[in-house]
């Protein structure tokens, strides 16, 4: 029997905090390897990350990127969807913002901007809903065909940018976007751009679609129940692909805001992972708007102090990356956190 | 077109053919092995990079190649226990479980490839396994210059197999483990222990990923470098899926997507750009499971956490 687990809100903080507190711990034991010592580290990861308004400035830079690809997998969640894709869905929003940003100049700003980040957006929908219909049609289970898409975005883009698209330098990169379709810096010189307004502007609106539309009600009833939902009425597959649709549209605008207000152009293979960590982002956070961006925030602070730490200790700066899968590990299984925190269980 | 021709049935083509399917295949049986057992492995590819580093660490500290294979195998074993315990065990999500093992062999490789060597990227070149000849085959007109001079690591990986197929449909274990994969509450029933079943199957799966790994960092090449599995994991997976979770199914995957990459450099050269054969596996895998080549079902109770009672 399928036990039902009674839970406050203290107990939905408590159970992401003691994965943090745990990878900590398992990531000191990496720390103590070789020869360095914990604290040290962790206070120099700490102050780099947000001792002063330049470290936050770098840390919330950091963060944008994971706050959209975050929201795409928890979006997909709340519908009952493992979106494995964000990175794939990445890539083509990317590309599809720096093609409109290197294409259509002379426009004014008013109008590249908005243009480019909506077919960013839309890019990263359009390949979002491809895995979403052969689902709701074909009954395919979303995982597998996500990971596929994820290396054909990546080839295809890879090819678009070297090929029909390159820039014309040796370096496999596009043309660089025009002035007119680039995001605002704000605090240079660190690279925080305008792009994490729209990130949290983003989370306002999963928010707002997931909790007070009815449309949010019906991805979620089928996220909680697909039977029940289509028993109630309500059209599993329409929502299936509508679900997926968006959370590709969150993970596009991930892409759009890395080309606009950070490299200015599509770089092949640029994202280092950015999707994959917005499944470690989105668990973190419940699979709640607010959670990611908290989740986000952390894992922005993290990467940003490790530079310093791999400079001032002898601790490579992968550890961070350790650390990041140490907190899945232990998010994912929260059965083993809640017999730590031995919380109640109810029949 | 004679010259596209000439290109698709050489035979260094196909030698090369074998080498690049040589990973694939034995991190495709190990995802068969896991899988069977009712539980997804996307973590290939990190078993595979842990692998690779661990056999080019061994081969290095010992000057042994050979104990480059048993550490990396041994490496697998224990990634594969860990995947076992969160997924069995803690009842997690195995497919976020995967995700955070891949992550983590991404960054303790590069992690434990700095501490050791100081540098990033590429390890120095460590002892490799050489090529050996097989005496009769070799004088065997076409077949002899694809299969006579291999790594032994390709011939064990055909054997593999032969012997995963004979495991799995010849043994009662497989039999067993295929039970777990189905119908884990029958399978109890009959007293088979479905938790100690999963555990056994996910620790061979990371020790034949680890095998897969060891080829490339030291039978192909001599070194280990930063991500070098490159998708191999995940092309495995492919083929896990694109043979329908059979041994030899998976061997005609591997084969056909090495042969795609073996081919992808001078397909280059007249015009065919090397990213679209790079995309090749997971388009076909895509349509394959669309069921355009006959449907792809996997073993039902695959990603289903077992709770006994």
């Amino acid at each position: 029997m399928q036990k039902r687990i009674k839970v406050t809100r203290w107990q939905e903080i408590a159970t992401p905090l003691a994965a943090v507190v745990l990878a900590l711990l398992v990531g000191s034991g990496f720390i103590l390897f070789v020869g360095e010592n914990p604290l040290t580290a962790y206070r120099i990861l700490f102050v780099e990350s947000f001792g002063s308004i330049r470290n936050l400035a770098t840390t919330l830079q950091r963060a944008t990127p994971l706050m959209f690809t975050g929201l795409a997998v928890a979006f997909g969640y709340r519908a009952g969807l493992f979106n494995i894709g964000a990175e794939g869905q990445l890539y083509i929003g990317a590309f599809a913002a720096a093609w409109v940003g290197f294409t259509f100049t002379g426009l004014p700003r008013l109008i590249h901007l908005p243009l480019a980040i909506v077919v960013g957006m839309l890019g990263g929908a359009f390949w979002g809903s491809i895995p979403g219909y052969l689902k709701a049609k074909l009954g395919i289970h979303e995982v597998i065909n996500t990971i596929m898409l994820n290396f054909i975005a990546l080839y295809l883009t890879d090819w678009l940018a070297t090929g029909p698209f390159h820039g014309g330098s040796w370096v496999p990169e596009t043309a660089r976007v025009s002035a007119t379709a680039a995001l605002t810096r704000l605090y240079p010189p660190t690279r925080l751009s305008t792009g994490v307004f729209l990130a949290l502007a983003a989370a306002f609106v999963a928010y707002l679609i997931l909790w007070k539309t009815k449309q949010g009600y019906e991805l979620r009833a089928v996220g909680l129940n697909p039977q029940a939902a289509e028993y109630g009425g309500i059209n599993v597959a329409k929502n299936t692909i509508i679900a997926m649709a968006i959370s590709g549209a969150f993970a596009g605008l991930a892409g759009t805001e890395q080309i606009l207000g950070l490299h200015n152009r599509f770089i092949v293979r640029f994202s280092a992972d950015l999707g994959f960590m917005g499944v470690a982002v989105a668990l973190l956070g419940k699979n709640h708007p607010v959670g990611v961006i908290f989740a986000a925030i952390l894992f922005g602070a993290l990467q940003t102090g490790s530079a310093a730490m791999d400079r001032l200790t002898s601790v490579p700066r992968e550890l961070i990356t350790i650390i990041q899968a140490l907190i899945i590990f232990f998010v994912a299984a929260e059965y083993l956190i809640r017999r730590i925190l031995r919380m109640k269980e109810e029949a | 077109m004679g010259e596209v021709l000439g290109l698709l049935f050489n035979t260094a083509v196909f030698a090369a053919a074998l080498r690049m399917a040589t990973p694939l295949i034995f991190a495709a049986l190990g995802g068969i092995f896991s899988e069977r057992s009712g539980v997804v492995n996307i973590a290939l590819e990190g078993m595979m990079l842990i692998g690779a580093f661990t056999a080019m660490f061994v081969s290095n500290q010992t000057g042994n190649p050979w104990l480059g294979v048993i550490g990396a195998m041994a490496a697998g074993v224990l990634i594969g226990l860990l995947h076992a315990l969160f997924c069995i065990h803690y009842r997690a999500n195995q497919v976020v479980i995967g995700t955070a093992i891949n992550i983590f062999a991404g960054g303790l490789t590069v992690f434990l490839l700095r501490y050791f060597f100081g540098a990033a990227g590429t390890s120095p070149s460590v002892a490799t396994i050489g090529d050996v000849t097989i005496p009769v085959i070799n004088r065997i007109p076409w077949i002899g210059r694809v299969i006579g001079r291999q790594n032994p690591l390709v011939y064990l990986a055909l054997l593999a197999v032969v012997l995963a197929h004979l495991v799995i449909y010849k043994t009662s274990w497989g039999l067993r483990l295929r039970a777990v994969g189905e119908h884990p509450k029958a399978a109890d029933t009959v007293g088979v222990n479905v938790f100690r079943m999963r555990y056994v199957a996910v620790a061979l799966s990371g020790a034949l990923a680890g095998l897969g790994g060891t080829y490339l960092s030291i039978a192909h090449l001599s070194r280990f470098s930063e991500g070098m599995t490159a998708g191999r994991g995940f092309i495995a997976l492919a083929a896990v899926i694109f043979g329908k979770w059979t041994p030899f199914g998976a061997l005609g995957a591997c084969l056909f997507f090495g042969y795609a990459d073996a081919l992808q450099m001078r397909l280059q050269d007249v015009g065919i750009p090397t990213q679209f054969m790079n995309m090749l596996p997971y388009v076909l895998t895509m349509v394959a499971l669309a069921g355009f080549i006959g449907k792809s079902v996997g073993p039902k109770a695959s990603g289903q956490p077992y709770i006994k009672g």
